[in-house]
């Protein structure tokens, strides 16, 4: 042994930085989009935004119950990740905070606010509820209330995708304070060991609840937590959802070429609290605006337009109509029925014994 | 003087196995590690390695022997000092009761032994029973073990639906960590015949998101136990999926492998989880005792559209059943089976437990009390109907369960006497299940903490007052 390391120590050191000793995908480019898909973009994250303002105040108003965990600050995530996607091919799983994810599919926001509001006319019958929700017709697996659990279940996506050589992928979300349960390891492990065709996506939103990510993960650079695994991973800016699609897009064509999953870190932030009873004490009130007015992917996709020729005008036509669309949602799941009390039967199995 | 080798145990309950080659032969020099035979069991072939040296001076079984008992001298080993032993001792024919030849002798009785266990009990009830299958009047029968009527299953259906896929550590290459799976990964190949890394949360997990998707998996777990680290998916993800969709999204799995006690393993690695699983809406749990039913029920399991639990059990995987010869034999979810006919006390079981209560029943017949015995087979849902229609015709019941008694299938079934069948009891509804701790290890202690077939008898001849 000393000889070997008498031997390593004559070497000469050199400046220059190792040669990576595997394949990475190169650094993507922001996505240079035409007028009408930016305007695509800005309606859908500004239909979100709208529907998840409403979403609080019928909270408040007590006609949503239990956990409610709104997705405002981090709209550029979903929209800029979906619109990559191939439509009934590739299939999606995210936790709970899963509003955004089903509106950017253009699920219809009356029957996804029905369901806030625990009514028949919701898209799991009133019985999943804002944790709950699934759209198997858009390949969307839910909406999973267990923080990590969907990360076992997307890697299941990805391996049907392989299984039945469909040319599908799996769009796997998960946050922060998932990417420190176990089971998320096992699924990196298994995913890349079978190289299957899954973009995972952690979206840090700087928060796990009430603890920070430097609080709670000994490498806080969660693009790196795949590493180990030999799964390459990129920082992405979740605040731009030109940088968020132009990086679905690298990820997309990683995963499709057979070369296994990806992670992505999307740098993200909730203004809200981690749930509507969540008072967010743990961060300044400063800090939130600070976000806000520098960073806010809404805003940022309106001066862009705005240099693109779109007038100011126009901007506010469509906030009026997606305020419309939203206050019919609101309404319609304030006034639809509750379930119909023999479902509290229907539905725990599929076949009769 | 020459060492006398013996046929080895390699598993805790194995009584015999097949001596497949020797790989000395006589006359050769051995020292310690040297491999001198491949020993075969059903569950595994193992190498057979030298703990003494010297020459082998004399083989005494030959290889390609079956049903070579444990104990039994299979070679003599000379050592460097001794002298050979004379050529006029002939090949001796194999010896199986050691243990009686050296209590004759007056020597110490000396290793290999069978080791002490309240589990060969269990087992030597099962084999004293016997089962008729349910199959149509004329079919012809075959004698089969748990173990290759579950394979057999597995196999007839993943030949049916190329969706079906079989997941779990060791169950491709190795041939399945009980030998379940053998053979699968040679006619499916390793799409459909996976080995997972040791990562039980994680499979459960994948397989679940699988079958969300479309696919029809059977996720094995080594055993039950283990799948504790992946329960929060077979409740949390499986079960609940149909009801919070709305009906929308299915999860059709299984979820198999064995459970409850096997052999001197412990309190981690001895524990019946029916109670548990069949107490959750969404699931259904399955808990066969014989080969017919495995078989049967595993199929029916595989083609349901929601997710079902698989109960196996180690100890019953070896067993030989009657196995109707149909091409395609599939029984009913949640119906219960009478066992055996009586009309003076009801034994409602499941799993092994039905073993030890025809054990039971026998003995019982002998004191001119005939029990009608009841193997419930699927744990959820309950086949209440079955269990009291017997409590109207006999008007006595005990549950025997292998399982703590607390919160069990055992207190299930009697709320479910005393809320619909109260009128028909003639006695209390008594349980004889397992002693309410950890399984202990020590032997003495396994066999006082087991479920018995005297405790059955006692406790049926108290609720008929005899």
């Amino acid at each position: 042994m000393a000889k070997a390391a008498a031997a390593r120590s004559a070497t000469p050191r050199t400046a220059a930085p190792p040669a990576p000793n595997r394949e990475r995908p190169e650094e993507p480019r922001r996505f240079e989009g035409s007028k009408d898909e930016l305007l695509e973009f800005y309606r859908q994250m500004l239909l979100i935004r709208r529907f998840e303002e409403k979403a609080g105040q019928l909270y408040g108003l007590g006609l949503i119950g239990g956990f409610c965990h709104l997705y405002i600050g981090q709209e550029a995530v979903a929209v800029g990740l979906q619109s990559a996607l191939e439509p009934g091919k590739d299939s999606v799983v995210t936790g709970y905070r899963d509003h955004g994810h089903m509106l950017a599919y253009g699920i219809d926001p009356k029957i996804i606010m029905a369901e806030l509001t625990g009514r028949g006319a919701g898209i799991s019958r009133g019985k999943g509820g804002s944790m709950h929700m699934f759209s198997v017709e858009h390949k969307f697996y839910g909406g999973h209330g267990i923080v990590g659990a969907q990360v076992s279940i997307g890697t299941g996506l990805g391996f049907k995708h392989k299984y039945a050589e469909d040319g599908g992928l799996a769009l796997v979300y998960f946050g922060d304070g998932a990417a420190n349960q176990g089971q998320v390891y096992e699924s990196f492990n298994m995913a890349e060991l079978w190289k299957l065709p899954v973009i995972f996506v952690i979206e840090n939103n700087q928060y796990a609840m009430g603890t920070s990510v430097n609080r709670a993960s000994a490498e806080d650079q969660l693009y790196r937590r795949g590493e180990s695994f030999r799964i390459p991973g990129l920082q992405v800016d979740g605040m731009d959802v030109l940088a968020v699609r132009g990086a679905a897009e690298t990820a997309r064509e990683w995963v499709k070429s057979g070369k296994g999953p990806i992670l992505l870190e999307l740098k993200t932030y909730r203004y809200r609290g981690h749930s509507m009873s969540d008072p967010a004490k743990y961060r300044s009130r400063e800090e939130v605006q600070s976000v806000r007015d520098k960073s806010d992917p809404i805003d940022h996709l309106a001066r862009e337009l705005e240099g693109l020729g779109i007038k100011e005008d126009q901007l506010k036509a469509l906030d009026k109509d997606i305020r419309k669309i939203v206050a019919d949602a609101a309404a319609f799941a304030e006034e639809s029925p509750e379930p119909d009390a023999k479902e509290l039967y229907t539905d725990v199995l599929v076949d009769t014994y | 003087m020459a060492v006398e080798l013996k046929m080895p145990a390699l598993s805790p309950t194995m009584e015999e196995g097949t001596l497949a080659k020797w790989l000395v032969k006589e006359g050769d020099t051995v020292k310690s590690g040297d491999v001198l035979a491949e020993i075969e069991t059903d569950k595994a072939t193992m190498e057979f390695e030298a703990v003494d040296e010297g020459t082998l001076a004399q083989i005494m079984i030959p290889e390609g022997t079956d049903g070579v008992k444990v104990g039994t001298v299979i070679a003599l080993i000379q050592g460097e000092d001794d002298e050979a032993p004379a050529q006029s001792a002939a090949k001796a024919e194999p010896k199986p009761d050691v243990k009686g030849e050296a209590e004759d002798s007056g020597e110490p009785e000396e290793m290999p032994r069978q080791m002490p266990t309240a589990a060969r009990e269990l087992v030597a009830d099962v084999a004293n029973t016997h089962e008729d299958p349910e199959a149509p009047e004329g079919t012809e029968l075959v004698k089969m073990t748990v173990r290759e009527a579950l394979k057999d299953a597995m196999a007839e259906e993943m030949r049916k639906d190329d969706r079906v896929f079989v997941m779990g550590e060791e169950v491709a290459e190795y041939q399945g960590a009980y030998k379940v799976t053998q053979g699968l990964l040679d006619e499916f190949g390793p799409k459909r015949v996976i080995d997972t890394p040791i990562t039980e949360y994680g499979f459960a997990g994948v397989g679940t998101g699988a079958a969300m998707a479309g696919l029809r998996p059977i996720i094995e777990f080594m055993t039950f136990n283990f799948a504790m680290q992946a329960i929060d998916h077979i409740i949390n993800s499986a079960a609940k999926t149909n009801y919070m969709s709305g009906g929308q999204m299915r999860c059709p799995i299984v979820f198999r492998g064995p459970n409850g006690a096997a052999a001197r393993v412990g309190a981690q690695h001895s524990q019946n989880y029916g109670p548990w699983y069949a107490s959750v809406p969404g699931l259904i749990v399955i808990a066969p005792y014989s080969a017919a039913d495995a078989k049967g029920l595993l199929k029916a399991a595989i083609r349901s559209n929601d997710p079902v639990v698989f109960l196996e059990n180690e100890l019953l995987y070896g067993q030989s059943f009657e196995v109707p010869k149909l091409d395609d034999y599939v029984l009913p979810i949640g119906k219960a089976r009478v066992a055996r006919a009586g009309t003076d006390v009801t034994l409602v079981s499941y799993s092994i437990g039905v073993g030890v209560s025809l054990e039971a029943a026998k003995r019982l017949a002998e004191e001119g009390i005939e029990a009608e015995v009841i193997d419930l087979r699927t744990l959820r849902p309950l086949d209440k109907g079955t269990v009291l229609a017997s409590l109207k015709k006999t008007n006595r019941m005990v549950v025997v369960e292998e399982g703590w008694p607390t919160c069990s299938i055992a207190s299930e079934i009697m709320a479910i006497a005393m809320e619909e069948g109260f009128d028909d009891l003639d006695a209390p509804v008594l349980r004889v299940a397992n002693v309410d701790v950890p399984l202990p290890y020590a032997a003495n202690l396994e066999q006082m903490a087991l479920v018995r077939a005297d405790q059955v008898v006692e406790a049926a001849k108290k609720v008929c007052y005899k």
